[in-house]
């Protein structure tokens, strides 16, 4: 005789039983939820008062493009969005060969293009045709990306030409025409912090990997030394390691060597940053069974070939993630430059609040400075948890 | 052992690299220091600590320990090291409270108050602490209400923009007599303490745990005494009140110092809630059911199974947590702040001693990290050792 | 001894000593093992007896004592080890395959780096290697998609690539399940049937019965007994050898 499937009690399924269980259990969760509540209620609604009637909005949209890009010359415009054309391109590429991997970042990039695309649109601007180019090279190149032989080569060497690119774009150089030198002096906002996020990043990451495979070797004074760098850099603030590189720099290099005050803070990055690199690679590199190692050595591989074509491309694949969680990191950190009187985004958001007109806007440009630093954070870190999951780290 | 063909020798080989090594350093080492000599011959300095001595000629915003504008470099300096200090230990005191009871709320039942427990944590984390600092200091702080209007809470406390006002108290003339007793208290719970454990190893049954209000009850009791023998109180109530333009009495924060406290202290919460959060969910479900069946209840099965085992996965990412709340202090610099940093920054600013201004810093903020590392990895290994 | 039969002495092992810290692991072994001989190492956990092998190829490096391969002494000689290496190739209990490089990339490796032969040669020799071990269709697979008889015959073929002249053994089949150590052993008989000179640390009392030429029983690092197959399995003489045999050999 078969069983009689009952239906369950009224109470215990359904949206009335999700708010019973989750937020009224117990008479102490549910003056919890009561006192939360309206404790939510209460600064919602005077901070949406606030945002529509007292904020001044104003002052964002005024002052937007010097909060992109400071004081770069207009004139040359053109070669910022020149490089988000190579970043759309290349992002497009990097999903059509790596489909799953680069997803996150794909879809992210897409995404912000048509919301930036949007936002220009609804206030005027003819920017939103750039940006809707921008999306159109990703799909473009994503679909070339599907098809290209050897398109793991082709877009590694891309990626890798991109970034000294970046700088011949937005630097310009007195040898070619078209691209007349811009002084550093005037790079700032928003591409100030970028630039320093990605010369960080990238730049610590050779000192990096020497450090970490100093720290792992057998002979003492190697090792003592990688030691004594990164535990000394670990234990100081970032503040004073940039300072040191603002004030002591020029007294190391030689008595004419006047370097600008936006290469001493690339130093300073990529001095520190390479410390913490050197904990991730050797991360990457204790995750390496011993056995590997034997098994080189028994087929006669010396210690230089081992590392390059055995431990490296093994460590450096666990510590992508690791890669780009610092990359995030260090663009949070890029506001501390304000400090040593450089203006990226944080320096140019103090500067328009201290203009006459908009006195008193703090609340509003700050929120946006947050916005911004919040936003790209999000969207890198979803990026990054594609990427995570696509390259099985921990599982193997 | 054989002489022949030593260059081929493995071990000769490594001393020779890492001789090449330390060449190597040595010729860097050299040229940085030609060019050092180079620059400062330029500039007409020195190298020395005699201006340590000079009189600063600048005001310091807030210290803890006396100080005018007459005083030698030295003493400002250390007057930023006390800055950065308090700063720190209060904040670590607080953070650890913050990040505890976040902690748990982002594992509570609730949804509400897990939910809104995650957003609190995934802001912070994610915004560069600068920004958060200038919002607590421009934004809210410096928006208080001015003295003559100032939010009054019960204590009396006081938010004003000139500072938060807290109630405090006073030692009175009595008090060097008092503080015998205070002491006698305080060495009694130790006494209790040893002779508690002497008992526990020689009795044959659990210590019934009402033994434990005796490290109450003793120090209370001898508190009194002193109080009763002593009828003048030791210490009496600092309140602030107003008066005139100010505030008079009480303990003040300055509004830096309240702004850079709530700052380090939300900013690095958010980091020890996620790691209290991981600590408790790395006990398997299993312990807890274990216990439960054993017939523990919820109380007991926290505290005697879930966090013993919880905090051997907390505190080494707590050590550095601690240890980042007394670096990101060198962010004061941003709201005014004078600890350690910004303090050496104006010394640099009037002298030009860079080099040596830089290693008092470095050599600062590292007997900080090496001393919490220190603490922390005492504390560790002593959880630790117990397990086993 | 004649010129002629010393020549054929591709392995000798004088008094060999080692010590782990103050731990004697090795205590004075004497082993000499001839072209194309099979030698199998067997014996209790801890006997020192993958110790030992490693000793041949210098994983492990021996205190006192000498070590003579193919000619050529094992010392702090740098080209010595580097010689020996290439003249010795070893087979992992773990396989210690590359994970990040397919299966004939893990082979053409050393070859094209080590012995600098050209691309095209090395992969013509690996995909006869691959097929020498019966996996040719797997040339291009990872080693995550390959069974753990897939991978160590991928591994014996890697070690093979270098043509060496003695072939080490781990204890191979000690870390595969049991459907797969049929597969591994025929290569390894196949190996021996060739004429190779191989040393194996193993458990696997039929591949020695099948071929090997000598059996060594290790035990608290020294060499207890040696003998044939025959001897061994049907003579002992030794205790402490009678012992092992009769807890092995239960089945």
């Amino acid at each position: 005789m078969a069983a009689i499937d009952l239906r369950p009690p009224r109470l215990t399924v359904g949206p009335l039983a999700w708010v019973r269980k989750n937020l009224f259990s117990t008479w102490y969760n549910t003056a919890l939820t009561l006192g939360v509540s309206w404790l939510l209620y209460s600064s919602l609604k005077s901070a949406a008062l606030w945002s529509q009637t007292e904020a001044r909005w104003g002052v964002i949209e005024a002052n937007l493009t010097l909060f992109m890009i400071g004081q770069y010359p207009r004139e040359e415009l053109w070669r910022i969005w020149l490089v988000i054309y190579l970043l759309a391109a290349l992002v497009g590429l990097a999903w059509g060969t790596w489909r799953n991997a680069a997803r996150g970042f794909a879809v992210m990039a897409l995404g912000a293009g048509a919301a930036f695309a949007l936002i220009c649109f609804a206030l005027n601007w003819e920017a939103w045709i750039n940006w809707l180019i921008a999306d159109a090279i990703l799909l473009i190149f994503f679909l070339i990306g599907n098809f290209l032989p050897y398109a793991s080569r082709v877009t590694v060497v891309g990626w890798l030409l991109y970034f000294p690119a970046i700088f011949l774009l937005v630097a310009g150089s007195r040898h070619i025409a078209a691209l007349p030198p811009v002084e550093m002096s005037a790079w700032s906002g928003l591409l100030l912090t970028l630039l320093l996020t990605i010369v960080g990043n990238l730049g610590s990451l050779p000192l990096g990997i020497l450090l970490a495979l100093g720290r792992q070797s057998k002979l003492p004074i190697v090792r003592y030394f990688s030691i004594g760098y990164i535990e000394l850099i670990r234990g100081v603030p970032l503040v004073t390691v940039l300072y040191m590189a603002d004030i002591l720099l020029p007294l190391f290099l030689p008595v004419d060597v006047r370097p600008d005050r936006v290469i001493r803070a690339m130093v300073g990055f990529i001095l520190f940053e390479a410390a913490y690199q050197a904990e991730n690679v050797r991360g990457g590199l204790q995750s390496i069974h011993r056995g590997q190692y034997e098994a080189a050595h028994a087929l006669g591989l010396s210690g230089a070939l081992t590392t390059a074509l055995i431990v490296l491309p093994q460590a450096l694949r666990a510590v992508v993630p690791a890669l780009f969680n610092s990359f995030i990191s260090l663009f949070k950190d890029t506001s501390l430059v304000a400090i040593i009187g450089l203006f990226d985004l944080l320096r140019i958001a103090r500067s328009v609040i201290a203009q006459p007109e908009w006195l008193g806007t703090h609340r509003e440009v700050y929120l946006f400075a947050f916005l911004i630093y919040w936003g790209f954070n999000l969207a890198f870190t979803y990026g990054n948890r594609r990427v995570e999951q696509a390259l099985g780290v921990g599982k193997r | 052992m054989k002489l022949k063909a030593f260059w081929r020798d493995i071990r000769f080989l490594q001393m020779l690299a890492q001789g090449i090594f330390v060449i190597l350093l040595a010729l860097a080492a050299g040229y940085l220091y030609v060019n050092v000599t180079a620059n400062l011959q330029r500039q007409g300095l020195t190298v020395g600590y005699g201006f340590m001595k000079n009189p600063a000629s600048f005001d310091i915003g807030e210290s803890y320990i006396p100080y005018q504008a007459s005083d030698p470099y030295q003493r400002a300096l250390i007057v930023g090291v006390v800055n950065t200090l308090v700063v720190s230990l209060v904040g670590i005191l607080l953070t650890t409270i913050v990040g505890v009871l976040v902690g748990i709320a982002r594992l509570s039942t609730n949804w509400l108050v897990n939910k809104l427990a995650a957003a609190y944590v995934g802001v912070l984390r994610n915004t560069p602490l600068i920004i958060q600092l200038m919002f607590w200091y421009f934004g809210v702080i410096l928006q208080l209400p001015s003295v003559k209007q100032a939010i009054e809470l019960p204590g009396p406390a006081f938010l004003t923009n000139r500072g938060i006002y807290l109630p405090w108290t006073e030692t009175t003339a009595t008090f060097p007599a008092w503080r015998m007793y205070l002491i006698l208290a305080i060495i009694s719970v130790f006494v209790i303490w040893f002779v508690l454990q002497i008992a526990r190893s020689r009795a044959s049954i659990p210590l019934s745990p009402s033994w434990n209000l005796s490290y109450l009850v003793i120090p209370v009791l001898i508190l009194w005494l002193g109080a009763e023998i002593q009828p003048a109180p030791p210490i009496t109530p600092y309140l602030p009140e107003l008066a005139g333009l100010n505030f008079k009495g009480g303990l003040r924060l300055t509004p830096e110092f309240a702004a850079l406290l709530f700052g380090l202290v939300l900013y690095t919460g958010a980091f020890i809630a996620e790691i209290v959060r991981a600590g408790i969910l790395a006990v398997s479900r299993g312990q807890v059911e274990a216990a439960r069946s054993l017939g523990l209840t919820n109380g007991q099965t926290l505290r005697l199974i879930v966090f013993p085992q919880a905090l051997r996965v907390i505190i080494p990412p707590l050590t550095s947590q601690y240890l980042n709340l007394a670096k990101n202090s060198s962010l004061a610099i941003a709201i005014g702040y004078p600890d350690l940093f910004s303090i050496a920054g104006t010394v640099f600013n009037q002298t030009g001693a860079a080099i040596e201004i830089i290693v008092v810093m470095m050599l600062s903020y590292l007997s900080l990290s090496l001393f919490t590392s220190l603490i922390m990895n005492i504390y560790n290994s002593r959880t630790r050792l117990v397990e086993r | 001894m004649s010129d002629e039969t010393k020549s054929q002495e591709i392995i000798i092992c004088r008094d060999v000593h080692k010590w782990f810290d103050s731990f004697h692991v090795l205590k004075g072994i004497n082993l000499t093992v001839r072209k194309s001989e099979v030698v199998v190492v067997f014996g209790p956990s801890g006997s020192g007896k993958s110790t030992f092998i490693r000793c041949i190829n210098r994983l492990e490096e021996h205190q006192r004592g000498q070590i003579i391969v193919d000619g050529v002494e094992l010392t702090n000689d740098i080209r010595n080890i580097e010689t020996i290496r290439q003249e010795v190739g070893m087979v992992f209990q773990s396989f210690n395959l590359f994970p990040h490089l397919t299966a004939i990339q893990n082979i053409t490796l050393a070859p094209f780096w080590v012995r600098r032969t050209p691309r095209e040669q090395s992969s013509e020799l690996a995909m006869q290697l691959l097929t020498r071990v019966g996996i040719p269709e797997q040339a291009d697979k990872y080693p995550g998609q390959l069974s753990g008889g897939q991978q160590q015959r991928v591994a014996i073929a890697r070690a093979l690539a270098m043509q060496p002249r003695i072939m080490l053994f781990d204890e191979p089949t000690s870390a595969l399940d049991p459907e797969m150590i049929k597969e591994v052993l025929d290569v390894m008989v196949e190996l021996a049937r060739s004429g190779m000179t191989i040393v194996a640390v193993t458990h696997e009392m039929g591949f020695a019965r099948a071929v090997a030429n000598r059996m060594i029983f290790f035990d608290r690092g020294e060499i207890v007994e040696q003998g044939t197959p025959d001897q061994i399995f049907n003579h002992p003489q030794n205790d402490r050898t009678k012992l092992f045999l009769s807890q092995i050999l239960r089945h």
